[in-house]
């Protein structure tokens, strides 16, 4: 029995973890390149869920929604990129999280003026939505074995768009020598909004394949956001192993913490100051995993460019 | 002879194969000018960098007047008297030049837990500060913010910080460096003169400039010194020869 | 060591005469409302002022400021709600009541944001630059998100007070007494900061953001000058909050929600950093335009994110710069 929960919490860790990495692998990659921090990477999560939620109600199809979600996502990406953040590159990184700040307001208004302030809801697809037996006597829905299984392999696509495509060589070169890349003759600005756009992509896949699990409402985005930073802290800026270890790290150990924490305070105190205690605890356990992190190693696990 | 006051011993720091430093042995003798020079990528700048301590050796040892300082962070270093200036200028840009030498003084003087009283308005900040750039040519440019100085002016300004604090021993990265023929000039003439009172350990690309100052000389290669010994001694040696020859 | 800057005499004395007439002004216009609105502006200078100290001078891109505000109003808020239920506050050593004197609450919650700024500071402050930005949003968060599933004090609904903190002599229910105490503590920290930033120690933070690896070779520690800016930056934000607690007779979580620092920092951006005070130009002028376009729309925020982004791309002095001109400040 002890051993079915904590199989099927580790399988939800890594459920969340994957769609973390969705996040932090864009948000890694458009740091190590441009040395851009962009807070409104979250936003873009967010644009992901409304869209696949409204594109999946209109066709009836699940699969055409994440298509329009990464490709909304990927658009907004882009032109964000060209319109505002192009202009930040060589600003310091203060302007840049302002002005992101500023591009979050803008989007959260926009989306509550086109979609209204209700918390919109997306069921998975009916084949996905039964259960699949993953281990005899372990029931799991099937969605979110989903979501691992299309975490995992983006992870290695991304593994193989770095190591494998001249973009991935231009992106490796960028986030250890920038003006490297400028020297190669590169055209700088277009590979910039191509990692951006991936990026981008990334998010809306991210906001797509999490919409049904969750209430798709204005500031889901900057809640995750924040969640990757502590993710990317983690794992150590630029690089997509650190971000990938860092998501799976950050998954397990709040979800581990939320299920088991009360549990184990139920040894030590009342059942009711177990749970809320345990809430609170469960709630920042991520947060001390940061510290402690910071504490061995302040620039992350891994370095870029790994 | 005295004995030395900087002893470098085993020094030894890799970036990836590439030796920067190679189980480095030389020492420094005390109110000496001593030269480091070499060819380009010899390993001058990053052992300057690990006796200051901003670079951390893979290996060795390093004592500085009497007391293994392997360990100390940077600013104790500094703080015990060995300091150094930079290849490319550094200075507080939007300090005027008294402020940054005041700046100076004021990490002499100790902690600086001192929240209330103006700083500029400090005697003993203040008259000090004045006094160095006064002794470095830069009185008349004392309130004009760093940014505005001329490049020579700069590099003088760094040099009259790094004096301020009353060094034991100066680590100087290329102190000539850019400047014109007569700002060059200037600078020797400010150099010479603390022959006996601050060791220097002198890295210079202007092989006339070290050896019409410098008692010793090492010659580094490849993160190796190939001959520690007087002026004259180094340009006579066929090992050097061939060093820079067969670099150029 | 500039030219005497006679403007910006001129400039920072209007502003005080303009604070200090407000409240009979507002009487005399029938629109006491004015003054509470005064009143956030006030402590939201206050809030922003401490953050020009870490960032303006010392060049720490802080995006937590708001877990000290928090902080600082969570204490006043739970020691007054054990003074209203007469229990005991869990947790602690001893057997402690809670109070709902203001020489009791307020102390403690600058000395709890202080010790939370002291602790988390150690830790940001092994890193810079972009990671430092991320760790005080992490740290904000994990404050929020401890608060909002904490039931013993409200969660997410957070705790109403039942009045303002107690001041001998002093009745802080009337609006414009409160107004006048916050503008006095306001008054007290712009001294107070003008006087150290150009002290020793101010030196020292501002040659940290110049050149922080210079001053380590001239042989200055920096890390502690940093953590003891971090810490007193922390402990005057505490009071904001603490003064925030009272401005609303409410605590809750929303207090340090990460668009909480968000918006601190916009003012003090808005306002002009390294300046003092531009926080309070900046604090005005944001909560003026927030008060503005929302009787305008409902959709405010759709104009005011442009009007960010724009001010960040091209309005590089803040409000404060523009107003005392180019010749001015001594920093």
């Amino acid at each position: 029995m002890t051993a079915q929960l904590f199989l099927e919490q580790t399988l939800n860790g890594l459920q969340q973890g994957v769609t973390l990495f969705l996040l932090a692998a864009g948000l890694t990659l458009v740091f190590g390149v441009m040395h851009l921090i962009n807070l409104a990477h979250g936003t873009l999560y967010m644009v992901g869920a409304y869209v696949a939620a409204t594109v999946t109600q209109i066709s009836g199809n699940f699969l055409w929604g994440v298509i329009a979600a990464v490709a909304a996502a990927g658009l907004t990406g882009a032109a964000i990129e060209i319109i505002a953040l192009r202009r930040l590159y060589d600003r310091g990184h203060l302007d840049q999280v302002l002005a992101t700040f500023g591009v979050i307001m803008f989007f959260n208004e926009l989306v509550k003026v086109l979609w209204g302030p209700q918390a919109l809801f997306l069921s998975p697809p009916a084949i996905l939505s039964g259960t699949v037996e993953v281990i005899p006597g372990v029931p799991y829905p099937a969605y979110r074995l989903l979501i691992i299984g299309v975490g995992l392999a983006v992870a290695l696509a991304v593994r193989q768009l770095i190591t494998g495509t001249r973009t991935g060589m231009l992106i490796r070169a960028g986030a250890t020598d920038r003006e490297m890349v400028g020297a190669l003759g590169v055209a700088v600005n277009r590979l910039f909004t191509r990692v951006f756009a991936i990026g981008a992509m990334l998010a809306g896949l991210a906001g797509a394949m999490a919409g049904p699990l969750l209430a798709i409402e204005v500031g889901m985005g900057e809640h995750i956001l924040i969640l990757t930073f502590v993710v990317v802290i983690i794992g150590g800026i630029g690089s997509v192993r650190g971000a990938l270890v860092g998501a799976l790290l950050v998954g397990l150990v709040d979800t581990y913490g939320r299920a088991f924490l009360p549990v184990v305070l139920r040894g030590v105190l009342s059942p009711t100051a177990a749970d809320g205690i345990g809430a609170s605890l469960s709630s920042i356990a991520i947060y001390v995993l940061m510290a402690a992190v910071l504490i061995w190693r302040p620039r992350g696990l891994f370095q870029a460019y790994g | 002879m005295t004995e030395p006051i900087l002893e470098v011993s085993g020094l030894t720091k890799f970036f990836g194969a590439v030796a920067a430093s190679d189980v480095l042995t030389f020492a420094v003798e005390r109110g000496s000018i001593h030269g480091l020079i070499g060819p380009n990528g010899a390993g001058k700048s990053t052992t300057i960098a690990q006796l200051s301590g901003e670079l951390r050796p893979d290996a060795g040892r390093i004592r500085f007047a009497g007391t293994d300082i392997s360990a100390w962070p940077v600013h104790r270093r500094a703080h015990a008297g060995l300091q150094r200036s930079y290849q490319i200028t550094s200075l507080f840009p939007d300090f005027t030049a008294a402020e940054n030498v005041a700046l100076a003084v004021q990490a002499r003087q100790g902690h600086s837990f001192r929240f209330l009283a103006p700083a500029r308005e400090i005697p003993s900040l203040r008259e000090p500060a004045l006094a160095v750039l006064g002794r470095l040519g830069l009185a008349a440019k004392a309130d004009v913010p760093a940014s505005r100085l001329g490049h020579g002016e700069q590099r003088q300004l760094e040099l009259a910080m790094v004096l301020a604090t009353r060094p034991k021993m100066l680590l100087l990265d290329e102190p000539t460096a850019g400047m014109s023929r007569t700002e060059s000039r200037r600078m020797m003439g400010i150099l010479r003169p603390l022959k006996g009172k601050v060791t220097i350990l002198l890295v210079e690309h202007d092989m006339d400039v070290v050896f019409a100052l410098a008692d010793a000389i090492t010659v580094l290669v490849k993160g190796k010194a190939i001959i520690t010994g007087p002026p004259a001694d180094v340009r006579a040696n066929e090992n050097v020869r061939r060093a820079y020859l067969g670099n150029y | 060591m500039s030219a005497p800057p006679r403007r910006k005499q001129v400039v920072n004395l209007t502003g005080l005469l303009v604070l200090l007439a407000l409240p009979p002004a507002a009487f005399a216009l029938g629109e006491p409302f004015l003054i509470s609105v005064a009143t956030r502006i006030v402590i939201a200078a206050l809030a922003a002022l401490s953050l020009d100290l870490i960032l303006g001078f010392g060049g720490m891109v802080s995006f937590g400021h708001a877990a000290f505000l928090g902080i600082g109003a969570y204490v006043v808020g739970i020691l007054a709600h054990h003074d209203v239920e007469s229990t005991l506050i869990p947790f602690l050593p001893g057997a402690w009541h809670g109070s709902a004197a203001a020489l009791v609450q307020w102390p403690l919650a600058v000395l709890a944001a202080a010790l939370f700024a002291l602790l988390t500071g150690a830790l940001c402050l092994r890193t810079s630059g972009v990671y430092f930005i991320m760790v005080t949003l992490a740290f904000a968060q994990m404050l929020y998100h401890f608060f909002v599933s904490l039931p013993a004090y409200g969660g997410h609904d957070g705790i109403n007070l039942w009045q303002r903190s107690m001041v001998p002599g002093v009745d802080l229910s009337k609006d414009w007494v409160f107004y006048y105490v916050c503008l006095f503590i306001l008054l007290a920290a712009l001294a107070v900061f003008s006087r150290i930033v150009n002290s020793r120690f101010g030196m020292v933070l501002q040659g940290c953001k110049q050149n922080e690896a210079r001053l380590a070779a001239l042989g200055i520690a920096t890390g502690r000058y940093k953590l003891a800016a971090y810490t007193l930056a922390g402990a005057i934000a505490g009071l904001a909050g603490a003064l925030t607690a009272n401005q609303t007779e409410f605590v809750g979580p929303s207090l340090m929600h990460w668009s909480r620092s968000g918006e601190i920092l916009v003012m003090l951006i808005l306002g002009g950093i390294g300046t003092l005070y531009g926080a309070v130009a900046g604090a005005a002028t944001f909560l003026a335009l927030e008060e503005i376009l929302t009787s305008l729309t409902e959709h405010w925020m759709l104009f005011l994110g442009p009007i960010l982004v724009f001010v960040v791309l091209f309005a590089r002095r803040g409000i404060y710069g523009w107003l005392v001109g180019p010749e001015s400040g001594d920093d």
